[in-house]
């Protein structure tokens, strides 16, 4: 079964260490949930998977299938299976979702092994259909320009749409539950709910325990000053929200200071 | 990579190679038509030509743009019969889906006109510009020279005195033509000059589309060939022009342009000019917003690579009550390529209610590249609402990042984000076929990248 495998991760942004040595795996089929306070490293460590080009990573290795992405730009990561849907989404002023999509659809078939034909329009546009469906938005989402003058709920809700029309083999869920209403975050689970399974691996970054109602991770990870510092059930997500972060600070953060 | 421009730019290390040596095209060119006033015309405009200098950087609207290696005294006229195939592509409908009304093909292929019967018994007239010259001598003697003067400066007045191919259309009183009118002119050869004159021409409730293209064979640069024209355009009060220009001529020619319109009371004209080719371009294009109720609107876009350099003057006149304006001219720029845009909002005394706008924005796509954008205001008036803007960018690294985070290789991205970038031009553009023209040009410049 593939997995990604994040081993001894150090990333620096600008000559500042960010992240500091981070071990996380997450095989296809598992909920992993990476909590933390903010500043603590969470999005540096998205983007790094993502293959940001302002993210130096100075140690360590992310690997998929054993196979390390670090010489991988953006475009092949995601072809190689990672998928990262952003805290905070770009708008592509004149470039409609279904544009896009289909043009992220092609890519992926065209560097496939083995590479295949374009898909059609016809059969895109019922796959664009059915995956708008299953996360209740109306079609003519898909002739609107992306991002773009989108409400917070429907931007998150694009990110998961472009999950479901891409099916990665791990998906990355940066802070999607920030900024939403309790309606549109249940959307949204249920919306990545309904695409986990044996086929995905997903990874949901928060700050806040919330989401997790929803989404039920099956591991629970505090990250702290670049670092996951506790691993452990869905109990832990539960701790957090009843005792907020100060404890974490308190046996985690002395060292900084001392 | 060697060039023309270049070569005769080392030669101008001596001083006098900087003034442009005369066209050696002789007088015996100039029409000599048994009308008197069309013979008059030409030949005011002959002597204009002779009497007045070359532009040169000194001139305020070509300080930006060296004319100083164009080979003048190379440049031949084809003769009659000169003939080279145009690509098919270019001859397919671009009007979709239903036949054009009338069709001009002219230049360096065999000419030929077709209207719609029913259109020529209403009094339309769509045809090459010499044959209307010599067939409607008292209509065309009438109107030649109205819109653009003869003697504006020496390219307008060589245009005016020698053009022969182009387009004549004039379109009677609440003639409302339903399908679009086309034309395509086809230039080709080395050292060769095409000089052409467009006159448009709706009387009061006219209403009609038509699509012009420009056209040459993709040529290596180490030859030049030269294009001059005039493009006069009346829109009667009431009437309705769509005009669309799209230049793809071959990399070797230098071109340099002089077009107007005269929009009359609640005359609407709709103009989208479209620029790809070309080493070299120099155009001015205003219009004229003459009566109460008279709106335009120009949407500009150009696409440039290589070394090419295009220079687009607009002027936006308000010379009446009420007018509107709205000019959007939107470009996209590779490699060492330039582009200069300079416009001016001119609202005349008295013209009240004026309202308009004028916007450029570049996208550079090359660190080598680079956009000059010079928006201008100029009021007379009072009561007036005039905005612009002008901005020059790259492509957003945040916008790339998120595409190519979807699997789209940079290329792709990048020219995704180029079509977007254009789509509210795209949006102005009313023919699929042309707007499909657009986008594969587009498409071709990005893939030679």
């Amino acid at each position: 079964m593939p997995e990604l495998i994040i081993d001894n991760l150090h990333v620096s942004i600008e000559g500042n260490p960010i992240i500091k040595g981070l071990n996380l795996t997450v095989r296809q089929g598992e909920v992993h949930a990476i909590m933390g306070p903010n500043g603590t490293g969470k999005s540096t460590l998205a983007y790094s998977i993502m293959g940001h080009p302002n993210y130096e990573i100075t140690e360590g290795d992310i690997r998929i299938d054993g196979k390390s992405v670090l010489d991988m730009a953006a475009d092949e990561r995601s072809r190689a299976g990672i998928f990262l849907a952003f805290q905070y989404p770009v708008s592509i002023p004149g470039v409609t979702v279904a544009n896009f999509l289909r043009t992220a659809v092609n890519a992926r078939r065209r560097y496939g092994e083995p590479p295949q034909e374009d898909i059609s329009v016809l059969e895109f546009r019922k796959l664009l259909k059915s995956k708008m469906d299953l996360l209740e938005m109306e079609y003519t989402f898909g002739g609107r320009y992306l991002n773009e003058g989108f409400s917070g709920g429907e931007k998150k809700r694009t990110e998961v749409l472009q999950l479901a029309v891409l099916a990665p083999a791990f998906a990355i869920l940066d802070e999607t539950d920030s900024g939403l209403d309790i309606d549109a975050i249940r959307i949204v689970s249920e919306g990545v709910n309904a695409l986990k399974g044996p086929g995905m691996g997903v990874v949901v970054i928060t700050h806040y325990q919330r989401i997790l109602n929803y989404i039920k991770p099956d591991y629970v990870h505090i990250m702290f000053d670049g670092r996951i510092v506790e691993s452990g059930s869905e109990a832990l997500s539960l701790l957090l929200e009843e005792e907020g972060y100060d404890w974490v600070r308190e046996k985690y953060g002395q060292a900084e200071t001392a | 990579m060697t060039n023309a421009n270049q070569s005769v730019v080392i030669k101008s290390s001596s001083r006098k190679r900087n003034e442009l040596a005369e066209f050696s095209f002789p007088q015996e060119m100039v029409n000599q038509s048994d009308h008197s006033q069309i013979r008059g015309y030409h030949q005011a405009a002959w002597e204009a030509y002779q009497r007045l200098p070359f532009p040169t950087l000194r001139d305020e609207p070509w300080r930006r743009t060296d004319i100083r290696g164009l080979a003048t005294d190379k440049f031949t006229i084809p003769e009659n019969g000169f003939r080279s195939d145009p690509p098919a592509r270019l001859l397919d409908p671009v009007i979709i889906g239903e036949e054009p009304s009338g069709r001009i093909v002219s230049g360096a292929l065999e000419a030929s006109c077709q209207l719609d019967e029913s259109l020529a018994q209403q009094g339309v007239i769509f045809t090459h510009f010499a044959l209307a010259e010599e067939k409607y001598p008292q209509l065309v003697g009438n109107l030649l020279g109205k819109i653009v003067a003869p003697d504006e400066d020496k390219f307008t007045a060589l245009a005016a005195a020698l053009g022969q191919d182009g387009v004549f259309l004039y379109v009677p009183k609440n003639v409302v033509i339903e399908q679009p009118l086309h034309s395509l002119y086809w230039g080709a050869g080395e050292d060769t000059a095409f000089i052409n004159h467009l006159l448009l021409w709706l009387e009061d409730g006219a209403s009609v589309t038509f699509v012009h293209e420009s056209s040459s064979a993709t040529s290596d640069d180490r030859s030049q060939v030269f294009h001059d024209g005039i493009v006069e355009i009346f829109v009667g009060q009431n009437a309705r022009l769509t005009f669309v220009e799209l230049q793809s001529w071959g990399r070797n020619v230098w071109s340099m342009t002089r077009e107007r319109a005269r929009v009359m009371g609640d005359g609407n004209l709709e103009w989208v000019f479209g620029a790809m080719g070309t080493h070299l371009t120099k155009n001015f294009s205003d219009i004229d917003l003459a009566e109460p109720g008279a709106m335009a609107r120009m949407s500009g876009f150009y696409f440039t690579n290589g070394n090419q350099h295009l220079d687009h003057d607009t002027q936006q006149n308000h010379l009446a009550e009420n007018t509107t304006s709205d000019l959007l001219y939107k470009g996209a720029l590779l490699d060492a390529s330039r582009s200069v845009w300079q416009g001016m909002i001119y609202v005349a005394p008295g013209a009240d209610g004026t309202d308009g706008y004028q916007a450029n924005r570049n996208l550079i796509l090359s660190k080598q590249a680079r956009a000059d954008s010079i928006p201008g205001l100029e009021i007379l008036a009072d009561d007036v609402r005039c905005t612009h803007g002008a901005t020059v960018g790259k492509i957003d690294e945040n916008e790339l990042f998120y595409l190519l985070s979807r699997g789209i290789p940079r290329k792709e991205a990048e020219q995704l984000i180029v079509m977007g970038f254009f789509a509210p031009i795209m949006a102005r553009i009313p023919i699929e076929g042309v707007q499909n023209r657009f986008k594969e040009a587009i498409t071709e410049k990005m893939a030679e990248r």
